[in-house]
């Protein structure tokens, strides 16, 4: 029977891809994906997209694939990647950079057509955090895709495939449906669907997607006693045409799998367990049985599967003003006095400017900043040091600012002891998250995979015209 | 005997827009018939006052001997919005194991909160 073995190369936008490389080196896998997209990264990629029009990408693609996509090419390994966010047609560009620069001959797949920012009418939004009413249309809504399309640009001979908003662990399945001649929904009727199979491999995904998280990384049960986590393996998932699937690591990597780090994983972010929407399967998670067969390899049975829903999600970002900030630390004695202090003269001098305060962060580093009310009160007279961090929100860039900049005079003219001062944070743009769904069809009309050699990207923009305008690859 | 969450139980949350979630996870049957028992989508939706603004959802895992807990509103409009300083809620799995919790049964319950390789 047919098996692969697939690669979570990355879990975020910034994520370290040294690991990356060892499964590509020493992991014996067949596909590495790597998931550059958690629902805030859109909103981080709009701000460059509304710099510069070229832009809208996750940048650490470029030297990601600086660092593997030679060696990648040199073992047969293929790369998939959602790094293309808001603009997978410059991430592409930017790899074919990279493959000139390189002198690599590599086939590139793009996957367009998951920005939906001109059909708002067709899509159905949640109500609006907090209730909020007559909001803004978004800067930015894009569908979260199925494999298909990936599937498609592998099928089509891509060393490399880089996408908009394709689901975190479509990506994976998607290169599983290629590898093990799944059919995944969009190539037949619901009815040849094998949901069970799907489901496995949307559990694959889900268990990969977040790179160190299923071996260790940020666990919570005996996290003091993994080791290496400082050469940690990124995580292997080991799956057969028939949906068994097992998830391992490069050999000797740091870290390691068990049930408690695999549970924690496979439940991460899911809200329904009976029902983990997916763009290709809607997984039932109740009947999952983990077992470990030793540190470096766990067994997942028993995943379920029936049809998604006819419609894809949609996350939309709406703009929704600034965040000033500003931090100041404060030494014994009286740490937390002086602190306190300093947050009531910043809110008369800001009142005193005209600006806003009708929602505002104050936290204690130290204290309470990361639990906020459910911290513990803590010996706060004993304290060697605070520091006070804190944000308004506000609806003019200037008015932000200019909060930032009441932080340092405090050094000479506030309470003593200020100090640990470490520069006037940049303002930063605020988006209110939405999200929706759009009927299937009218998504998939727009969707187009295309595989092209590196030199046709990297020809400029004669290039574009010519491959948006073949419609042979169309869905 | 009186003990807190954190002592029996491991948590890891996550966030969707401005939904929170929260994986509760036991180290054997008895500490995750304890969970279902004592640990209600009320008392959690309780415990978060001034942070969670909507309603909270609780799923069962027996066979991963898991809860999910659903916060609804908790996250001040999503991680592109939020005013905190944890603006993807990362800690507050964690702030969910300060829930007092009374140890019905002998022993100390602290020892070893995960199932490890067994």
């Amino acid at each position: 029977m047919k098996s692969l073995r697939i690669g979570g190369g990355l879990g975020f936008y910034g994520d370290s891809y040294a690991p990356a490389l060892d499964l590509v080196l020493s992991g014996n896998v067949q596909y590495v994906a790597f998931d550059h997209l958690a629902e805030l990264t859109l909103a981080i990629l709009q701000k460059d997209r509304a710099r510069d029009p070229a832009l809208g990408f996750a940048k650490d693609l470029i030297p990601l694939m600086r660092a593997i996509l030679p060696q990648a090419k040199e073992h047969g390994v293929r790369l998939i990647s959602n790094a293309g966010g808001l603009n997978p047609l410059a991430a592409a560009r930017a790899v074919a950079a990279v493959c000139h620069e390189r002198s690599l001959d590599v086939s590139i797949g793009v996957v367009i057509g998951d920005d939906v920012a001109d059909e708002l009418g067709e899509v159905c939004f949640d109500p609006a955090p907090g209730g909020r009413e007559s909001l803004a249309a978004p800067a930015f809504a894009s569908a979260y895709l199925g494999g298909l399309p990936v599937k498609r640009a592998l099928a089509m001979g891509a060393d490399v495939v880089v996408t908009g908003r394709v689901a975190d662990s479509a990506l994976f399945l998607g290169a599983l449906a290629h590898g093990l001649d799944w059919i995944l929904p969009g190539e037949r009727p619901e009815e040849d669907m094998d949901w069970d199979l799907l489901a496995a491999g949307a559990v694959a995904g889900h268990l990969l997607e977040c790179s160190g998280q299923v071996v260790g990384g940020n666990h919570s049960a005996d996290w003091t006693k993994v080791p290496g986590l400082d050469r940690i393996g990124y995580p292997i998932a080991e799956v057969d045409a028939a949906g068994s699937l097992e998830i391992s690591k490069v050999a000797g990597s740091g870290g390691w799998l068990n049930f408690d780090t695999v549970r924690e994983q496979l439940l991460y972010e899911v809200h329904d367990p009976a029902r983990y929407h997916t763009p290709d399967v809607t997984v039932d998670l109740t009947a999952v049985e983990i077992r470990p067969r030793d540190s470096e390899r766990v067994r997942v049975e028993g995943v379920r599967g029936q049809a998604p829903p006819k419609t894809y999600k949609v996350v939309a970002g709406v703009k929704d003003g600034y965040l000033g900030q500003g931090l100041i630390g404060y030494s014994w004695p009286h740490a937390v006095e002086k602190a306190r202090a300093a947050e009531r003269i910043l809110r008369q001098q800001a009142a005193a400017r005209g600006l806003p305060l009708d929602d505002v962060a104050a936290e204690y580093l130290g204290l309470n900043s990361l639990h906020g009310p459910l911290a513990a009160p803590g010996d706060s007279d004993e304290m060697n040091e605070v520091y006070l961090r804190m944000a308004i929100r506000t609806r003019e860039r200037a008015q932000a600012e200019a909060f930032g900049r009441l932080f340092p005079p405090l050094a000479l003219s506030g309470p003593p002891t200020a100090s640990g001062f470490i520069g006037i944070d940049p303002v930063r743009e605020l988006f209110l998250g939405r999200i929706g769904s759009v009927p299937r069809a009218l998504v998939d009309a727009r969707v187009r995979a295309f595989v092209r050699p590196a030199a046709a990207f990297f020809a400029g923009t004669d290039g574009r015209r010519q491959m948006e305008g073949r419609d042979e690859d169309a869905l | 005997m009186l003990c807190r969450l954190a002592d029996i139980a491991t948590a890891r949350s996550g966030d969707k827009g401005d939904i929170l979630d929260i994986s509760l996870m036991a180290r054997d049957q008895r500490t995750y018939d304890l969970l279902i028992q004592e640990v209600s989508a009320d008392r959690v939706r309780a415990h978060f006052a001034g942070i969670v603004g909507g309603q909270v959802d609780r799923y069962e895992l027996p066979r991963l001997l898991a809860l999910k807990f659903v916060l609804h509103g908790a996250l001040d409009g999503g991680a592109a919005h939020a005013l905190r300083a944890d603006n993807l809620g990362k800690t507050l799995g964690a702030a969910l194991l300060r829930l007092p919790i009374a140890w019905p049964y002998d022993g100390d319950p602290s020892a070893g909160k995960g199932r490890g390789s067994r």
